[in-house]
């Protein structure tokens, strides 16, 4: 049996995370940000923007993170309006969320749409049942979902479980930009799922089409297609992502700096 | 029709593919078929590997005739190439024997999307009805695995058919995930152009951004530098050793070694972060540009290479005791058998066409980016079975940390040199090839002032899934899951 001690050797190689911060995490470039509010418009055309996330408004420049694919051209061109965010949490439970500067309705808006989602989870308890499915995705999101049961991630620790059936499935996690091919199996499985149920939108295709669409055969996007719930940018996100958006859905972030994030 | 001033693609004489049948009787590999709209007509490009380069071919087919006669008959690997002309142009192809929808089935009174062509095309709705299935025989039915599959996998559907165990015959259907690519690239400046490469095959991003970023320097005429070179190397080997490490679990995976497949995740994930390491991406995306890189790798020589050596001293230790391992090597030997004949005829690319002993890697044969000064070692199988698929992998992975050590230590020499050179804004055509870690990808690019005017892109994907049906004889349901995983083929980059 050669297998039986390989694994005590290395030690615990399982990240803390959630209950403690991530260094891998902590220091990842999660997300390009504006560097303050009512950042002058340095010409968005200068920024060379490849999925057109960037866009001027009277009152300054717009980012939407849920276009971005992190190339870093518009850091390059304009370090003096954009910077990396680093953190590997940058989900979000509302698609608003995702556009800087916010233009969606306040506080209150985002405390009903957590209440809604938290009256859907509380019934999920402690253990949570994930089933994916790929809309068009170029095969790297699978990967970083699919790491989360690797032993740095772990994610059976937390209660998070895989499930090929869709009777079974709590969560419905979704890659891809949206080929209109699988828009009839992602509806099916969807519509196969129990109530209540939860939908995220993993990765920058799947939030918006990215830089695969616009095309002929996408949606630019599952929200085209199911109601999503939680919404993960990233080309592709790091697993730690991944992880950081299905807590936020699930309401089970630890409160670590003075108020959930 | 341009015609790059390199010669890497030449006009057909005649209209007919006499001439590239006679060239692939005197043994070079068929590599592919290509299809773009021109004004005109449909501009067909076949690609040859000869010796030390990729060659194309084109052949124009007059718009007012939207018909040509099918290679198939002589080239049966040519077939899903053909099928994948008629849905996204409208071609026909007389006497092609099987002439199915695969990437693209859409109703007969549809307009196909003609990528290449000046005008994007409307939204296009897939109708799976139009493919037809025909099951015949006693108690003969059909299985469907997919498109949704179990686990975390990309979308494919597996028409299993059967009369009862055994596993008579597979349909494949790839079109659920078709994204439109090869239209996507047109009109697109080259740094953007290069981004939609890495995402054709994201397991692959490298290999493909490479692929494309020397057909443009083929197309214009420039080199990149050494140190850009090396770096390319750099990153595609740590992508191949990511790779193989992914089949490795999966097929791990398959045989419920569950110490295996938390051992083998581990390492692929130490992999990844020493990639993210180097460049900011796990994936290594945003590194290639054409001309060069765009920019030397994060850690200095030295740092790569104890990095690395940690990575593959318990990651080699793990593969030897995995192929030492008798329960899995059982279900492993004389699984989806690709008998050498049948490889070398098809021309099967990267680790299914070496586990048959067929030798084609254009990292040695066509070298690119640094390998002529790296020399890659050739691994070699000869059973042509998941397990010498497999043993060629993970001898592969042992390669691959030599090479990417020997590309981080020669890189320091380098320091300090511009890493790209400057590309006219001019137009041009060129082909451009990578050994990507499931075979060679190829790119056809064709440059109108220094933007894409057309781009086509061809994945190993595509060339090597039509041997998987044929590797079945005798296998049973239980064999899908090895069979599968030891191809490894991203679908992603099936149907683009």
């Amino acid at each position: 049996m050669p297998w039986m001690f390989r694994g005590l050797r290395n030690g615990v190689l399982t990240t803390g995370y959630p209950a403690r911060p991530d260094p891998y995490g902590e220091a990842w470039r999660g997300a390009v940000r504006l560097r303050g509010s009512g950042v002058p418009a340095p010409g968005a055309a200068r920024l060379g923007c490849p999925t057109g996330a960037l866009s001027e408004a009277p009152d300054g420049l717009r980012l939407d993170r849920g276009r971005c694919i992190l190339c870093g051209r518009c850091v390059e061109a304009a370090p003096e309006a954009l910077e990396w965010q680093a953190g590997a949490e940058v989900a979000a439970l509302r698609r608003d969320d995702l556009l800087a500067p916010s233009p969606g309705p306040e506080d209150e808006d985002l405390e009903a749409v957590r209440a809604d989602l938290a009256t859907r989870v509380s019934a999920l308890g402690r253990s949570v049942h994930l089933r994916h499915v790929d809309a068009g995705s170029d095969g790297s999101e699978e990967w970083e979902l699919a790491a989360l049961w690797n032993p740095v991630y772990d994610a059976h620790r937390l209660g998070i479980y895989l499930t090929a059936s869709p009777r079974h499935a709590d969560v419905l996690v979704v890659t891809g930009a949206g080929a209109r091919g699988m828009v009839a199996p992602l509806l099916a499985t969807y519509e196969a799922m129990p109530r209540p149920r939860v939908v995220m939108a993993l990765g920058t295709d799947a939030i918006s089409g990215g830089l695969v669409a616009p095309s002929y055969a996408l949606t630019g996007g599952i929200g085209a297609i199911v109601p999503v719930d939680v919404w993960v940018p990233g080309s592709p996100p790091s697993p730690l992502s991944i992880l950081h958006g299905l807590l936020l859905a699930l309401g089970r972030l630890p409160d670590r700096r003075g108020g959930r994030s | 029709m341009s015609t790059d001033p390199s010669g890497q693609v030449l006009p057909l004489s005649r209209g007919s593919w006499a001439e590239v049948l006679a060239r692939h009787g005197q043994g070079h590999r068929f590599a592919g078929l290509l299809a773009a709209a021109v004004p005109g007509g449909t501009r067909l490009t076949v690609v040859l590997a000869l010796a030390d380069r990729l060659q194309g071919y084109d052949r124009l087919v007059p718009d007012e005739l939207a018909r040509v006669d099918s290679l198939t008959a002589h080239l049966p690997a040519a077939a899903w190439y053909e099928r994948a002309m008629t849905d996204l142009h409208g071609l026909r192809v007389d006497g092609q024997p099987s002439p199915r929808p695969l990437v693209l089935p859409l109703p007969g009174q549809v307009s196909p999307p003609r990528p290449g062509g000046p005008a994007p095309s409307p939204a296009l709705e897939p109708d799976e009805h139009v493919i037809g299935l025909h099951v015949d025989g006693p108690g003969m039915f059909t299985i469907p695995h997919g498109p949704v599959r179990s686990g975390v996998t990309e979308s494919v559907e597996y028409l299993l058919e059967t009369p009862g165990e055994d596993i008579s015959h597979l349909h494949v259907r790839v079109f659920a995930k078709h994204r439109g690519i090869q239209s996507r690239f047109s009109g697109l400046g080259l740094p953007d152009a290069t981004l939609l490469a890495e995402r054709v095959e994201g397991v692959a991003s490298v290999a493909h951004a490479t692929a494309f970023a020397q057909a443009v320097e083929s197309a214009l005429g420039v080199q990149a530098p050494v140190c850009a070179g090396l770096s390319r190397v750099l990153h595609a080997e740590l992508e191949r050793i990511a790779n193989h490490v992914d089949v490795a679990l999966r097929l791990s995976e398959a045989a419920g070694l569950s110490v295996a497949v938390s051992r083998l995740g581990w390492h692929k994930e130490r992999v990844l972060r020493l990639v993210s390491q180097l460049c900011g991406n796990r994936f290594g995306r945003g590194v290639v540009i054409p001309g060069g890189v765009s920019r030397l790798p994060g850690l200095a020589g030295e740092q790569v290479v104890a990095a690395l050596t940690g990575i593959a001293d318990a990651l080699l230790a793990d593969a030897d005791a995995l192929m030492r391992t008798p329960s899995f090597l059982d279900r492993l030997r004389g699984t989806g058998p690709l008998d050498h004949g049948l490889a070398a005829r098809h021309g099967a690319l990267g680790p299914i066409g070496r586990g048959s002993g067929f030798d084609d890697d254009d990292r040695r044969l066509r070298p690119y980016a640094g390998y002529a000064q790296l020399c890659p070692e050739p691994v070699l199988g000869q059973a042509g079975d998941a397990q010498a698929r497999l043993a060629v992998r993970l001898g592969e992975v042992r390669e691959s940390v030599r090479l990417a050590r020997a590309a981080a230590l020669a890189l320091e020499e380098h320091r300090g040199e511009p890493t790209s050179v400057k590309l006219p804004a001019e137009d041009g055509r060129g082909l451009g090839w990578a050994e990507a870690p499931h075979g060679e990808v190829l790119y056809d690019v064709e440059l109108r002032a220094g933007t894409v005017l057309r781009a086509a892109p061809r994945s190993a994907s595509l060339h090597n899934l039509p041997l998987f049906a044929t590797t079945f004889q005798g296998d049973i349901f239980t064999d899908f899951p090895f069979v599968e995983a030891s191809f490894g083929l991203p679908i992603a980059g099936v149907v683009l």
